[in-house]
């Protein structure tokens, strides 16, 4: 029987000629990620269990992203640890403020990880590098501190659910309107302990951002990794800038899925998911044109915070305003982002239309800082959770889009269509 | 091993968010994170919680973020084992990786009500109600998990070898 892509770079990393779907197996790592909130975990269950060496170190990586810049002294603690260890160890992928952006638009962007490489990150969107075609998966800090040791992580091989996407998508349709329609489909366990797989012919429409962007959700439907075959949109991208060494592979033609579902890109409209759960994906013409009113736009993330991301923001709010009433936060994920954003007039684009502009961090994602929620207070966001309390109180909503419906959304003061202001 | 409690019950979907809320992750205190276990979706958890009892959830428990904050939080809270009908991959290894013990039982998830007495067998993965008096098989741990939790977690698993 033939393998999944997944399970091919699985096999290759444990020394086996085919590995199937159950098969609990060690494998050799090529990269181990952590962050300011995680690390230090993982840390102390280094320190605790005796450990005094880490297996490789330029195949750590730590970046300081969650609560940094430092947003309070016990954050200012957590990220000190984490430079003590690094300095202590030579860790040679220590990201600190300056260098750092968030985890995984950061580690494409160094050349940290590529096709072909397995990468655990004790972070749960570490499945983001499967657009690269990467194994890369979330775990915890445990197994960060078990990866930093042994240079090696334990893995129940995942059957697989393949999604073939065709057709090209309309203007103003990205990469997270696919992946909001997927988890709207299947549901926030729909590939719960599986591979999604991505293939198909509408996969040359949709550019390396997009496919960070699809592969970054593939936990919101509980899957164990999201990856993408390589082509010549991967390879432009990881051609030069991958410091590994770049190993394709492809499914076998009689590889075994689950469930096979064919999305027909040209079908999809602007998706929106609303309150408390990703899966629960709405487009824009299920929405009243003022039903869902907000308070704050956030651009950015780990899931929407490239340079195409921004540029799809911009257009939408060149030589408009925010509307009053709303805050709108724009992040670039990542310095280089920030510093391109800048080059091409973004920044003054979105400062002129009232919005700010930060520092790379996770921040309001995650309900850190830069961005908090009051009660009763909504937030369209191009991050990847709408849990309850998710970026501030309890009783505040946080609504899942696009940066394009985010942008539209942000100059309306209403979840807005982006095609909608164009016609204004 | 075996453990003995009052049941706190949840439904689908718990995700790691309300089990402890990213505004205390700026410690890794675990008995900071005990006093917040929860507090999102039941404000009184952490007051009603003793030590021994049980929590019981539906479907999907522990989906989201990848923090080994929550199981953390959920044990240093005097929890002694979690039951669901299925738990997101990633709080499943952190779970068993910091010595967490849970079972999958769909009959026992969704029957289980909040207050029951309720005992478990890890060796056997037997479920008893005590307060119904019914009994409910789960699934075993296979024998390579089994092996990291007889170590005492991964890491005593790792340095062993």
């Amino acid at each position: 029987m033939g393998m999944t892509m997944s399970q091919k770079i699985l096999a290759a990393h444990a020394d086996l000629d085919s590995v199937k779907a159950g098969q609990l197996i060690e494998a050799k790592l090529d990269m181990v990620l952590g962050n300011d909130i995680t690390s230090p975990v993982a840390i102390n269950v280094f320190n605790d269990g005796g450990a005094t060496q880490v297996f490789d170190n330029t195949k750590i990586a730590m970046v300081m992203d969650h609560f940094a810049p430092n947003k309070d002294i016990k954050a200012a603690e957590q990220c000190a640890q984490v430079r003590r260890f690094a300095n202590k160890y030579d860790i040679k992928n220590y990201f600190d403020v300056g260098q750092m952006g968030i985890e995984h638009a950061l580690l494409p962007e160094k050349g940290l990880v590529g096709p072909g490489s397995l990468c655990i990150g004790a972070d749960s969107h570490t499945c983001t590098y499967g657009a690269l075609g990467a194994f890369s998966t979330g775990v915890g800090s445990t197994d960060m501190a078990a990866g930093m040791i042994s240079g090696k992580a334990w893995f129940k091989v995942p059957s697989a659910v393949k999604f073939v996407l065709t057709g090209k998508p309309a203007e103003y349709i990205s990469g997270k309107d696919v992946i909001l329609h997927i988890i709207g489909m299947i549901g926030v366990d729909g590939a719960l302990y599986k591979s999604m797989e991505f293939s198909g012919d509408g996969l040359k429409y949709l550019n390396i951002d997009d496919r960070l962007c699809i592969a970054n959700m593939a936990i919101e439907a509980g899957a164990k990794n999201g990856i993408f075959p390589v082509d010549d949109i991967t390879r432009e991208y990881t051609n030069g800038r991958f410091k590994g060494e770049a190993k394709e592979y492809y499914a076998d033609d009689d590889a075994e899925y689950e469930a096979e579902y064919v999305i027909d890109l040209s079908k999809l409209r602007p998706t929106v998911a609303f309150p408390h759960l990703p899966e629960n994906a709405r487009t824009v013409d299920e929405i009243g044109k003022t039903e869902v009113k907000i308070d704050q736009a956030v651009i950015g993330s780990c899931t929407n915070g490239r340079i195409t991301d921004l540029r799809a923001a911009a257009e939408i709010m060149k030589g408009r305003k925010v509307a009053d009433g709303v805050r709108c936060i724009v992040i670039p994920a990542t310095q280089s982002v920030y510093l391109q954003a800048m080059r091409e007039g973004l920044l003054e684009t979105f400062i002129e239309a009232g919005a700010i502009v930060s520092t790379p961090t996770c921040g309001p994602c995650l309900g850190g800082y830069m961005g908090i929620l009051a009660k009763g207070e909504r937030a369209v966001t191009t991050t990847n959770r709408n849990f309850v309390g998710r970026m501030g109180h309890v009783e505040s909503e946080v609504y899942l889009a696009s940066p394009a419906v985010a942008a539209a959304s942000a100059v309306t003061g209403y979840i807005t269509d982006p095609a909608a202001i164009e016609k204004d | 091993m075996k453990a003995q409690g009052t049941v706190h019950k949840y439904g689908d979907n718990v995700d790691t968010d309300v089990i402890i809320p990213a505004r205390y992750l700026n410690t890794s205190s675990h008995s900071e994170l005990a006093s917040h276990c929860m507090e999102d979706i039941d404000i009184d958890f952490t007051k009603r919680v003793k030590e021994g009892d049980i929590m019981v959830a539906e479907k999907n428990f522990g989906c989201g973020s990848s923090r080994e904050h929550a199981p953390i939080a959920i044990k240093a809270s005097g929890i002694s084992c979690v039951i669901a009908s299925t738990f997101a991959r990633i709080f499943y290894r952190n779970a068993i990786n910091i010595g967490l013990p849970i079972l999958e039982c769909e009959a026992a998830s969704k029957e289980i009500k909040s207050g029951d007495e309720v005992s478990v067998d890890f060796d056997t993965g037997i479920i008893t109600d005590i307060t119904t008096g019914k009994i409910y098989q789960a699934e075993p741990f296979p024998p390579f998990i089994q092996s990291i939790i007889a170590d005492g977690g991964l890491i005593n698993h790792v340095t062993k070898k």
